[in-house]
């Protein structure tokens, strides 16, 4: 697809990144030549310096002949008016605009449909949205849905004393009393689709899929601890943290707030719920948080806007015997430095914001192609894709244990109608069925009878 | 350094020799020259082996590359290709010294046209194939070729950026597609249909089938080779004709042909840099002609030769079809000039670049005018466009690495005790991929009265001025190579 990315900055390096990896011809646009000129070094793209709200430079980036346009610039008014101008020039265009100012926040289904937008994204609310969903389901490293939110695929980090730890594959069933899935485990950085006599170790990170009522089981029978969160503890009052307090206060949750500005702490006290209790402070001392009763909170979630101080901040708090504990990174990347230190989990909100561009770029992409990528799993190593069974597939009504499939594929559920199972060695598909199969990153899988050996 | 990553490219651009190499081959075995015959056989199994061993030894390689990877790449690459090149030549005894082989094949890869050999039509038609297919590919560029073939997944990312702009000529290179594949198979449609073009009209003048596909190629590339020793002297005036126009053609930036593709008409008529090509070209042509008025029989064969020469010059080939050396002293000394300032960045030429020159000239005004109003802020605009000042910089940086070595070279060259003529032209002609020179080194004249170490000296020229001085100048630089 021909892409133009609007706005050369965090997200829009990350989003290139993950774009020219798929293949796409990519055009940026941004008013520093100097950003272009690195991007340009890093990937192979082209660019167009200039203010891409202005026809002249949108003609230049060749909108007319473009799929899809992505506007991530700083301000939100830009990026919707290039959007529109670029709708204009191309009627045809797909546009996805990055709002972020939540004084917008209420109208954005409206303002979607009054410019012609295809997407709406904001980082920041997306960001809430997962952190909310890591506090409600604690233990998890990330969390999604796919597959129309009928299926669910978490990621567990393997601690010593977890049930997982030194468990065989085919023993899994046993131990943690319910069906699911491990369709990848990454050690050390490796990514792999396991087999039956698997034995996962310590440090691994496992990815599971399950239906959305065994994630509940699951996460009972493997002991972790599931009861609900009634104390969060929030470090730093912007966006997100407005976003999310907002969230959890509706979930009546109670939330300690703390920021630094006292503007900002008077406006935040002014648009939040009641609830929510703004503390005024300065969060690095340790001070004001043992007196806020850091020890007695369930959740400690730090949104600063410096990476450092929120590492700092997340490892004081795991000191203090904190059971779950949040890190918002903001300019690294996720790496292997993460890994080593115990952050907890840790939320990357451009990282989030493009995963959701990326999952729409490819439903746009293959929707006239046979198979739909739902889903890249470990950085891009793994990926799930969904088929539909035809009269053309093979193996139709046959027990999964008597196929074979090539290596490093895994078939991870079958849905029939409305019904999804996780398949066990009985299971069969048949005709409509959409199956769901999880195969490592560079197959190229066109269709259904591509996965038998 | 990534020198894994380097190896496999090095494996793969000798790969794409051999498989050139072949037709050379076939018509060898047409001819039952059987020396040349060996020549290529052996060349092509030691080159293979050579190209499967650093396959085997790189194939795992990482895919972290950065400009100096790909600055010496660009350099090793152009030196092996000579190098393998070349062994066909010297393997069958054609050219019986090595040097004089690898000179000859530098001069084809580099689009020189400067030659050693004294009767060209001695040598067999596979090895004149092969010398003249050089042009072609040496032309465009081998790792751009790579780079149309590569597989998608190799050829994208963002360093293959380093390679175009190490290889393709001219200040401000860029890609004209978001994708470098298609860009360069772009470049490489534009390139072989123009080539196609060219040999139909030659065709059409009655040549050879052979003279006119080896005189495609040296045109196409703006090389030169001849495969007569009088040049394009014994043609007739039609197809001296259709040269003078092809390698005006071939001068142009490929850049400006897409955008005639695309439609674009507006934007190439109003181009700074092609008006200032063509401005130069006929202002040229025309100050030849005023000062050859009588030294021709006819107006119109003045007109042909004043044409045939500005151009070949100026785009750099270096076909000639007269002898320029015995025209009168202005001529020549504007030939010489013209050697300089070469055809369009983006084209196959060599030498300055008119767009360098352009560049140049602003800045030059821009900086005289602030001696005036020590206080006026100016930007430097190409087609509307604002110029960084990085490029500006780098553009007269260049500009001081580039007469810094002429100078040296000339003087290296001088101990051979030629006359000055000869060492100024020679010197001159090389660096920017012209062929021949003045004097003793003239057109009907050849390279083969220098010594070896002159000879190495204008090898390097010729690949520093192919490449524009720096992957040249990096490969032989010790920080390069010195090791954290």
């Amino acid at each position: 697809m021909k892409i133009i990315i609007a706005g050369d900055g965090k997200v829009g390096l990350t989003l290139t990144q993950k774009l020219a990896a798929e293949g796409h011809d990519l055009t940026l646009i941004d008013s520093k030549q100097s950003v272009l000129d690195s991007s340009i070094e890093r990937f192979d793209v082209m660019g167009v310096q200039g203010n891409c709200a202005s026809m002249i430079i949108l003609e230049k980036a060749d909108v007319r002949h473009a799929d899809l346009l992505i506007a991530a610039t700083s301000t939100d008014e830009v990026n919707l008016l290039c959007c529109m101008t670029a709708h204009g020039l191309n009627p045809a265009l797909n546009t996805i605009a990055r709002i972020r100012n939540p004084e917008y926040g209420k109208q954005i289904f409206t303002m979607r449909d009054v410019y012609s937008l295809s997407l709406i994204i904001n980082p920041e609310k997306q960001a809430a949205r997962e952190i909310e969903r890591l506090i409600k389901y604690p233990g998890f490293l990330q969390r999604d849905t796919f597959a129309k939110s009928r299926v669910e695929i978490v990621e567990l980090r393997v601690a010593k004393d977890s049930g997982l730890c030194d468990v065989r594959l085919l023993d899994l069933e046993r131990t943690v009393k319910c069906k699911v899935l491990v369709c990848a485990v990454s050690r050390g950085g490796e990514v792999s689709i396991p087999g039956g006599h698997f034995i996962l170790r310590e440090g691994d990170h496992v990815f599971i899929t399950a239906t959305s009522e065994n994630l509940t089981l699951l996460l009972q029978n493997l002991g972790v601890i599931t009861h609900k969160a009634k104390r969060v503890m929030i470090c730093g009052g912007g966006r997100i943290g407005y976003y999310l307090a907002e969230r959890l206060a509706k979930n009546r949750v109670m939330v300690q707030l703390i920021e630094q500005d006292r503007e900002r702490c008077e406006e935040l006290a002014d648009r939040l719920p009641p609830e929510v209790c703004v503390i005024n402070g300065d969060a690095s001392s340790q001070f004001l948080l043992e007196s806020e009763g850091i020890q007695d909170c369930d959740v400690f979630v730090t949104m600063t806007g410096m990476d450092e101080m929120n590492m700092i901040l997340s490892l004081y708090a795991k000191n203090c015997g904190v059971p779950q504990v949040i890190t918002k990174v903001g300019h690294l990347e996720k790496s292997s430095i993460h890994d080593s230190l115990d952050l907890g989990s840790v939320i990357c909100p451009k990282e989030l914001c493009c995963n959701e561009i990326v999952r729409y770029v490819r439903a746009k992409q293959n929707t006239e192609g046979a198979a739909l990528t739902l889903h890249n799993i470990a950085d891009g190593q793994v990926e799930a894709l969904e088929f539909v069974a035809d009269e053309q597939t093979k193996f139709l009504d046959t027990p999964l244990s008597e196929i074979k499939l090539r290596q490093n594929i895994l078939i991870a559920c079958i849905t029939h109608g409305s019904n999804t199972v996780i398949p066990s060695g009985d299971s069969v598909y048949r005709i409509g069925d959409s199956v769901i199969i999880v195969a490592k990153g560079g197959m190229t899988l066109l269709q259904l009878n591509d996965i038998f050996q | 350094m990534n020198y894994k990553m380097m190896g496999k490219f090095l494996s793969q651009i000798l790969m794409v020799e051999i498989v050139f190499m072949i037709p050379a081959l076939l018509i060898s075995i047409f001819d039952g020259e059987y020396p040349a015959v060996t020549g290529f056989v052996v060349t092509i199994l030691i080159t293979a082996v050579i190209s499967l061993v650093l396959y085997v030894l790189c194939r795992n390689s990482k895919n972290r590359f950065f400009a100096r990877e790909g600055f010496v790449c660009v350099g090793i690459s152009w030196i092996a290709i000579s190098f393998f090149g070349c062994l066909p030549f010297w393997i069958s005894r054609e050219i019986p010294h090595f040097v004089d082989a690898l000179f000859e094949m530098a001069s084809g890869y580099t689009t020189t046209g400067a030659s050693i050999l004294s009767n060209v039509e001695a040598m067999s038609r596979g090895l004149l194939y092969w010398r003249s297919f050089s042009h072609w590919l040496g032309g465009m560029g081998v790792l751009v070729f790579l780079l149309a073939l590569a597989p998608n997944r190799e050829s994208g990312s963002g360093f293959t950026m380093h390679l175009l702009r190490a290889e393709s000529p001219g200040p401000n290179v860029g890609k004209l597609v978001p994708k470098m594949r298609t860009t360069a198979r772009i470049l490489y449609l534009i390139y072989i249909l123009l080539t196609i073009l060219d040999l139909m009209f030659l065709l059409l003048g009655g040549m050879s089938l052979f003279d006119a596909v080896c005189t495609a190629f040296g045109t196409a590339g703006t090389g030169g080779f001849g495969i007569k020793n009088d040049s394009m002297a014994g043609y007739s005036p039609y197809i001296q004709n259709v040269c003078t126009v092809f390698m005006f053609l071939f001068g142009i930036n490929f850049s400006c042909f897409y955008l005639l593709l695309i439609k674009q008409v507006k934007a190439v008529w109003k181009d700074e840099e092609l008006r200032l090509y063509c401005t130069i070209v006929f202002t040229g042509i025309l100050l030849v002609i005023w000062n050859l008025k009588d030294y021709y029989a006819t107006i119109g064969e003045t007109i042909r030769h004043a044409a045939f020469q500005v151009v070949s010059v100026v785009t750099t080939t270096g076909f000639a079809t007269t002898d320029f050396d015995l025209w009168p002293n202005f001529s020549k000394m504007l030939l010489l000039f013209l050697m300089f300032t070469g055809a369009c960045a983006g084209s196959t030429a060599g030498g300055l670049k008119v767009g360098r020159v352009l560049l140049l000239f602003k800045n030059l005004r821009r900086n005289i005018r602030r001696l005036l109003n020590p206080r006026r802020v100016e930007t430097v605009r190409v087609n509307g466009v604002r110029t960084a000042e990085e490029v500006l910089r780098n553009t007269n940086t260049y500009l001081v690495a580039y007469a810094l070595i002429m100078v040296i070279s000339i003087l290296l060259v001088s101990v051979d005790e030629l006359s000055i003529s000869t060492d100024i032209s020679a010197v001159v002609s090389c660096f920017n991929n012209i062929g021949p020179g003045l004097d003793m080194v003239g057109p009907t004249a050849n390279y083969s009265v220098f010594s070896d170490f002159s000879k190495l000296v204008l090898i390097f020229d010729m690949l520093a001025g192919r490449l524009e001085i720096f992957p040249i100048l990096i490969l032989f630089s010790r920080s390069t190579w010195r090791r954290k």
